[in-house]
């Protein structure tokens, strides 16, 4: 196209899709690894198919479509979005929900509303939820978290690579071993189904399930990924508007319900380190494209989305939250940019 | 290497600061070390009738003319126009259509002159040294005949800059040497080296104003003309009246309504200009263009001018005669050395690319840039917006671009003016930034354009509406004073029965005569057929006019 070469500036440009895709990838680093320490081979597993499934259903799609296939794999959009969606699921997946769930976010919630930049919906967090409604019992049976105290209590034994590939290829447990043995609800859903028992927080948090913030274990990757955002906000691929209103407002609600029954509401630390809270922050809640855009707009998304999961989670169907109340307000975004327009310079009152 | 600033209590005055902005390469190293040269007389020079915004000047000689410098050459038209002069002495060989730095690569009249290398001196106005006793309108007409715009850029008729009415009092000018695109140094070597000019310059358009005070912005990347601008102004013992003021280097602070905002806090309303909240801006070059036309009586026949980007074997600054072609400039600073990818007249940021190097020199070239494919890499097929906000993050004016560019790519332009595209400043900012290399300037010039072509549009097809409204009218009317004067007749005939015979004697005598000059007439139409088309034409015309009447 030879006229964006005449057209002023002509500077040379100073940021790539590509890039900021990357860095995104390499922020997810620091929680991959805890993912991995925590809950074995499987997580990395889950990101590979993930990433081949997307890159090819893009590619394929893309020919269909007829635009230029190599230009948009390049961005690494497709990566990111199939990155995301495996640290969303459990690490057992069977890799065929992983395939359903992938072509489900990249086909239909991405390239048949025109591909990267027109998708209203986040594909990750629309893909997790697909399958979550479809196959609740697959996407929650998660393994427990390796960690020295459940290992005793439960005699654990961490899956070894190959089991782990088993278990996803064919569904085939290593010999001796059950399912309910395996598996466990996460520290999100056993709060909330020790709390519909009746039970108070206290004698909940007995159990060597819960660590200083949330669920042993889950709090430290909640952590890590904090890590993976703040080198995000530091190299400017995001701003910081998003994730503080998200926590923030997650924070109030829960800090509010905590100040009112401390015995039927967790204190707000756990809500901010168990399930997905710190990662949806900083990595699904800051997808531009189904975000908003103007400043103002982006502190409500994030404080509504923040808000969103602790209702969901206290007063909702299922434990986990941050899916619904991206999607939620992802069909807000549109309307909040329309009345969030900033004050165009030399408009106004101020003189 | 960092130079010692004199600094006064009142120096380190409050600065505000606007929305956005990016740090760019300053890049000003590359030209900035050596003093001005004077660019060599060209064996010709091409000056453009317009070289301002308003009216192009109507020529004021004919080809054959010998003229000398600073010779009247064309005329203002109008009161926003401006006077064009000769740069040198020779003689005109054409005024035709030539190539002139314009977005579009468009050609515009240009008086061309054979340099005759005398560059002998017509006889000059005289100096008004006396300013501060001097009538206003009289400074303003000195201005005038001097060809003076506006500098920096915008090349708006200084005198009508100057002369903002009695309804809107200006209490304060603000001097704008920012110059806050990368590359360009031709102001920062004027503040240097005619600190003194410009501060004339300034004391008599405070004068002509009646201006209280003067700010003078420049941004800090250039200590040693702030130190030459504080100097001069302490020389003149004028510091209570013009204060030298160092702002953060940040693109576009140079921007008139972003160096006024930074310097005294106050928006100019949008659509709307400084007078309108107390100020006039003026570029240093226009200072200096000032004081060299009340206090000598020359002319705007040169000006300062950058010739530098890493494709010039030597970057250098100049004083040039306005006309000079590029090329000479270049070949003055040694030539291309290195690849070119384009060339620019004006800064990296929002400079117009050249198609040849032939184009001369105006009024507001402050800069000729030649980029290296490093330097200017192209920038590729853009990729689809992926609503990252960066550009609304860097808006100067605190636009939404991304929403901006979307509404200009569906081309509804109406929705393209809600997010008030009228303010964008085509700074440039937003695409720098773009991480999908999106050209989103070019979509706002778009848009303007098409939104003036329709508002043209508007105005012709509401015309034609008027006017067919009007024919409408007529015509009624005119069928209905048909019918009343059949019924009128046919009232009168009536009843007369009886003399119905003696009528018809008077009938055919009328209807023979008709026949007769009927038969006159086409015999007349054959020999001549041309007038009896012409005679045709005047009825239709004069048809026109009642239209409109009606």
């Amino acid at each position: 196209m030879a006229a964006t070469f005449v057209s002023s500036p002509h500077s040379a440009r100073v940021n790539r899709v590509d890039w900021v895709m990357l860095q995104v990838c390499l922020a997810l680093v620091p929680g991959t690894l805890a993912l991995v320490w925590f809950f074995g081979w499987g997580v990395l597993i889950n990101m590979v198919l993930a990433t081949v499934f997307a890159v090819v259903a893009e590619a394929l799609v893309l020919r269909l479509r007829g635009r230029p296939v190599l230009l948009a794999i390049g961005d690494y959009s497709a990566v990111v979005t199939a990155l995301l969606f495996a640290l969303t699921v459990p690490p057992t997946l069977p890799w065929w929900l992983t395939l359903l769930g992938i072509l489900f976010a990249i086909v239909i919630v991405k390239q048949l509303y025109g591909g990267i930049g027109y998708n209203p919906f986040n594909p990750a967090m629309a893909g997790y939820v697909f399958l979550l409604i479809s196959y609740p019992v697959q996407m929650t049976s998660w393994l427990p978290p390796h960690v020295p105290a459940l290992v005793q209590a439960h005699d654990l034994t961490l899956l070894s690579f190959l089991d782990s590939a088993r278990l996803i290829f064919t569904g085939e447990l290593p010999a001796g071993l059950s399912w309910d043995a395996v598996t466990a609800a996460t520290p999100l859903d056993e709060m909330r189904t020790m709390l519909d028992q009746g039970n108070s927080i206290d004698i909940i948090r007995q159990s060597p399930l819960w660590g200083s913030f949330g669920g042993r274990g889950w709090e430290w990757v909640g952590n890590w990924f904090l890590l993976g955002g703040l080198y995000l906000l530091w190299r400017r691929v995001i701003t910081w508007h998003i994730p503080l209103s998200f926590l923030a407002g997650l924070l109030v609600m829960a800090g509010a319900f905590w100040l009112i029954e401390p015995q039927t509401h967790p204190f707000p630390a756990f809500h901010l380190f168990s399930g997905g809270a710190i990662l949806g922050a900083f990595f699904i809640a800051t997808d531009p494209v189904t975000a908003c855009t103007t400043k103002r707009g982006q502190l409500i998304y994030g404080g509504a989305i923040g808000a969103l999961v602790f209702v969901i989670r206290t007063w909702g169907g299922y434990p986990d939250a941050v899916a619904f109340s991206v999607l939620l307000m992802n069909i807000a975004a549109p309307v909040i940019d329309h009345y969030t327009q900033p004050r165009v310079f030399g408009q106004g009152r101020r003189v | 290497m960092k130079l010692q600033t004199p600094q006064t209590a009142e120096q380190r005055r409050k600065l505000w600061h606007f929305h956005g902005g990016v740090h760019l390469p300053e890049e000003k190293y590359l030209s900035n070390g050596k003093p001005t040269l004077d660019a060599p007389l060209p064996r010709q020079l091409v000056i453009p009738l317009q070289q301002h915004i308003g009216a192009p000047a109507r020529a004021a000689v004919t080809v054959g003319d010998r003229v000398l410098k600073g010779q009247v050459i064309a005329e203002p038209q109008g009161y926003i126009s401006a006077t064009v002069h000769a740069s040198s002495s020779g003689v005109v060989s054409a005024i035709e259509a030539r190539s002139v730095p314009h977005p579009s690569g468009l050609t515009a009249p240009c008086i061309v002159i054979d340099t005759d290398g005398e560059d002998a001196w017509a006889e000059l106005p005289e100096p008004i040294a006396d300013f501060e006793q001097a009538d206003a309108n009289t400074l303003r007409e000195r201005i005038r005949g001097s060809g003076i715009v506006g500098m920096g850029g915008a090349s708006f008729p200084s005198n009508v800059k100057l002369n903002p009415g009695a309804d809107q009092p200006i209490d304060t000018l603000v001097i704008n040497g920012a110059e806050c695109e990368p590359y360009i140094t031709c102001d920062d070597l004027l503040m240097r080296e005619r600190a003194a000019d410009i501060v004339d310059g300034i004391r008599i358009m405070l004068h002509v104003l009646g201006a209280g005070r003067c700010l003078v912005g420049i941004e800090d990347n250039k200590p040693e003309a702030i130190l030459a601008m504080q100097q001069a102004v302490a020389l003149r013992q004028l510091g209570g009246r013009i204060e030298v003021v160092a702002i953060p280097t940040l693109y576009p602070s140079g921007g008139e309504k972003q160096l006024i905002n930074i310097l005294t806090g106050k928006e100019v309303p949008s659509h709307g200009i400084p007078a309108q909240v107390g100020l006039v801006c003026q570029n240093v070059g226009t200072a200096s263009a000032v004081a060299d036309a009340v206090l000598r009586g020359r002319p705007l026949i040169e000006r300062y001018v950058t010739v530098t980007g890493r494709a010039v074997a030597s970057p250098q600054n100049y004083r040039v005669r306005i006309g000079t072609p590029a090329s000479e400039l270049i070949d003055a600073s040694g030539g291309l050395r290195a690849e070119l990818a384009k060339l620019v007249v004006g800064g990296p940021m929002m400079g117009i690319k050249l198609d040849s190097d032939a184009v001369p020199i105006t009024k507001a070239a402050n800069c000729i840039l030649a980029l290296t494919p490093q330097e200017s890499p192209d920038p590729g097929k853009p990729l689809p917006c992926i609503r990252c906000g960066r550009c609304a993050d860097v808006c100067p004016v605190n636009l939404l671009p991304q929403q901006m560019y979307w509404h200009a790519r569906a081309k509804d332009i109406d929705k393209v003016q809600d997010y008030n595209v009228f303010d964008c400043i085509e700074c440039g900012c937003c695409a720098h930034v773009c991480p999908s290399h999106i050209p989103l300037v070019q979509y706002y010039r778009y848009a303007k354009t098409e939104s003036w072509a329709r508002e043209r549009e508007k105005r012709a097809a509401e015309h034609a509406r008027e006017r067919h409204a009007a024919r409408e009218a007529r015509l009624e009317r005119l069928e209905r004073e048909r019918k009343a004067k059949m019924r009128q007749k046919q009232a009168a005939i009536a009843p007369k029965g009886a003399t119905a015979a003696a009528d018809g004697d008077a009938k055919k005598a009328a209807i023979e005569a008709a026949r007769k000059r009927a038969a006159e007439k086409r015999a007349a139409r054959a020999v001549e057929p041309a007038p009896a088309s012409a005679a045709v034409k005047p009825r239709v015309e004069s048809e026109s006019v009642s239209e409109e009447q009606g």
